[in-house]
């Protein structure tokens, strides 16, 4: 068994899945219009690849290698719906804001990726923790990302009124090509800061 | 052996005049007369958007090199050319901040993020002006009339679609630029003086203005709308400014010939699909940032034969 806070910081940091692995692109740039969203879907992931890692790895001597991707597909579109039932009956507003987003992450391949390069090779336990690791880092950079988004283009954060209301909104940090703009100038930031460090 | 007084380089050997310095001033010159009349219609409050835009490319320009530790070329004037296409791009009614936003987007992001001049694959001023539609878009389509009075008005373009053709100024208010519009797109008489201009000198070739002015025409005649014609579509929004100062940006705009035909006629089409049928009025300015997109590809496409070289068949045999 692996180091647990290892793990985790592997997952945050020195492999995050959206900064460093790039991987999960689509809600990462379609639903961080604000931070709220950020974080939803990003918490909303993390419980799916949580509970979907564990039981990959509990099932990964189960299943048999030719047909592991549809299985773990199938786990994966469980826990999902599960997820999206919590959502309709306990956050509805949140659930009508991320949309389709919320059964799209059955195609999150953050998800799928880590079933298949860590939790078919590794113990449940290990998984759990890379499932948290990941999951944390994912919702970190989703929220990072929307908050960014929505204080540039909104002058709101999680909501609340930040900027004066007559400051100019920056209409296009809201919009797509906004998303775009943000996530690389948040990559280069990052960049700039490992280099330096390993400098 | 030390040669102290030559300077060793690679082939071929042409002597010059010309450098990024002298072919930028030629644009600003040829950018004047539109620039004057820009400023006569909209008045001291178009001059002082100009000159807000002008310094803030220079500015953040230079600021970046040294953040950056480049050598500072702010020296080569493209950053000045930048600035005031920028400037003319925008409405006389925008508040001060508006170019400063516009002239640091293009010159930071569209610019030197790519790598500097001759490295940006879109035009930087169209690239400013395409952030500040999406992020302001009510303040930058506020227009005014010319004169004195400046009293709210709408463009050609906008009166057109929303088919408002009672409205509608004559042919030649539009060709002379007393209509509403931004600052420097208006008078579309000086744009095309400054553009015979830089033709006359060989700064620009004729081939993407021209082809992209005829196709423009070609199609309005085809498909033409009520209240407008072929001329009058030509002379309205911003197709001179875009034609002759934009599409032919060195950087993001093919080098074949045959090449720069295709990016006028395409920029033609383009401009037509979006004002007859499009969301938007006027579309000049996206028309030219997707085919700046295709300029690699069209480039590898016209691939001019390399003399001598046997044909493809030939080889095989």
């Amino acid at each position: 068994m692996g180091n647990p806070l290892k793990i985790i910081k592997n997952g945050i940091i020195d492999e995050n899945p959206t900064f460093i692995q790039v991987i999960g692109m689509c809600p990462t740039l379609a639903v961080t219009s604000s931070a709220i969203n950020g974080v939803g879907m990003g918490v909303s992931t993390a419980a799916v690849l949580i509970c979907a890692n564990v039981a990959i790895a509990l099932l990964r001597k189960i299943i048999p290698d030719k047909v592991r991707i549809p299985a773990f597909v199938v786990v994966i579109a469980s826990f999902v719906t599960i997820v999206q039932f919590l959502l309709q009956a306990y956050m509805p507003a949140l659930n009508d804001a991320l949309g389709l987003y919320i059964p799209l992450i059955v195609v999150n391949c953050l998800i799928l990726g880590r079933a298949e390069a860590y939790a078919s090779k590794n113990s449940a336990i290990d998984s759990f923790f890379d499932g948290i690791g990941m999951g944390l880092g994912f919702t970190i950079a989703l929220g990072v990302l929307g908050l960014v988004r929505e204080f540039i283009g909104s002058g709101t954060a999680f909501g609340m009124q930040i900027l004066p209301e007559a400051f100019p909104q920056t209409l296009i940090f809201i919009m797509a090509p906004g998303a775009f703009l943000t996530l690389g100038f948040l990559m280069a930031l990052l960049n700039h800061f490992k280099n330096k460090k390993s400098a | 052996m030390e040669y102290p007084n030559i300077t060793i380089s690679a082939t071929p050997h042409v002597r010059s005049n010309e450098s990024t310095q002298s072919i930028m001033r030629d644009v600003i010159i040829a950018l004047l007369p539109a620039t004057a009349m820009g400023i006569y219609r909209f008045g001291v409050k178009a001059a002082m958007l100009i000159v807000i835009a002008i310094a803030a490319a220079v500015i953040s320009e230079a600021l970046y090199q040294k953040a950056t530790k480049q050598r500072v070329t702010i020296g080569d004037l493209s950053a000045v050319v930048t600035g005031l296409l920028l400037a003319m791009n925008i409405p006389s009614t925008a508040p001060w901040w508006v170019p400063i936003v516009g002239s640091v987007f293009a010159i930071v992001v569209a610019k030197q993020l790519f790598g500097g001049i001759g490295q940006n694959f879109i035009n930087p001023a169209l690239a400013g002006r395409a952030f500040l539609l999406a992020s302001y878009p009510s303040l930058m389509t506020a227009w005014v009339t010319p004169g004195a009075d400046a009293v709210t008005t709408a463009t050609p373009l906008a009166l057109l679609k929303a088919g408002n053709i009672a409205e509608l100024p004559s042919l030649t208010d539009a060709a002379l630029g007393n209509i509403g519009g931004c600052i420097g797109e208006t008078c579309a008489v000086a744009l095309i003086i400054g553009g015979l201009y830089l033709m006359v000198k060989g700064i620009i070739s004729w081939r993407t203005p021209v082809t992209y002015i005829v196709t423009v025409a070609i199609f309005a005649t085809l498909f033409g709308r009520e209240g407008s014609s072929a001329i009058y579509e030509l002379m309205i929004g911003g197709l001179m400014l875009g034609a002759f100062f934009m599409a032919t940006d060195y950087a993001s705009s093919p080098v074949t010939p045959i090449g720069q035909i295709i990016m006028g006629v395409g920029c033609g089409i383009l401009t037509v699909l979006i004002r007859f049928y499009g969301g938007y009025p006027e579309g000049v300015s996206y028309s030219i940032l997707i085919m700046n997109l295709a300029v690699p590809l069209i480039d590898r496409f016209t691939k001019p034969k390399v003399f001598g070289a046997l044909p493809k068949e030939a080889k095989k045999a």
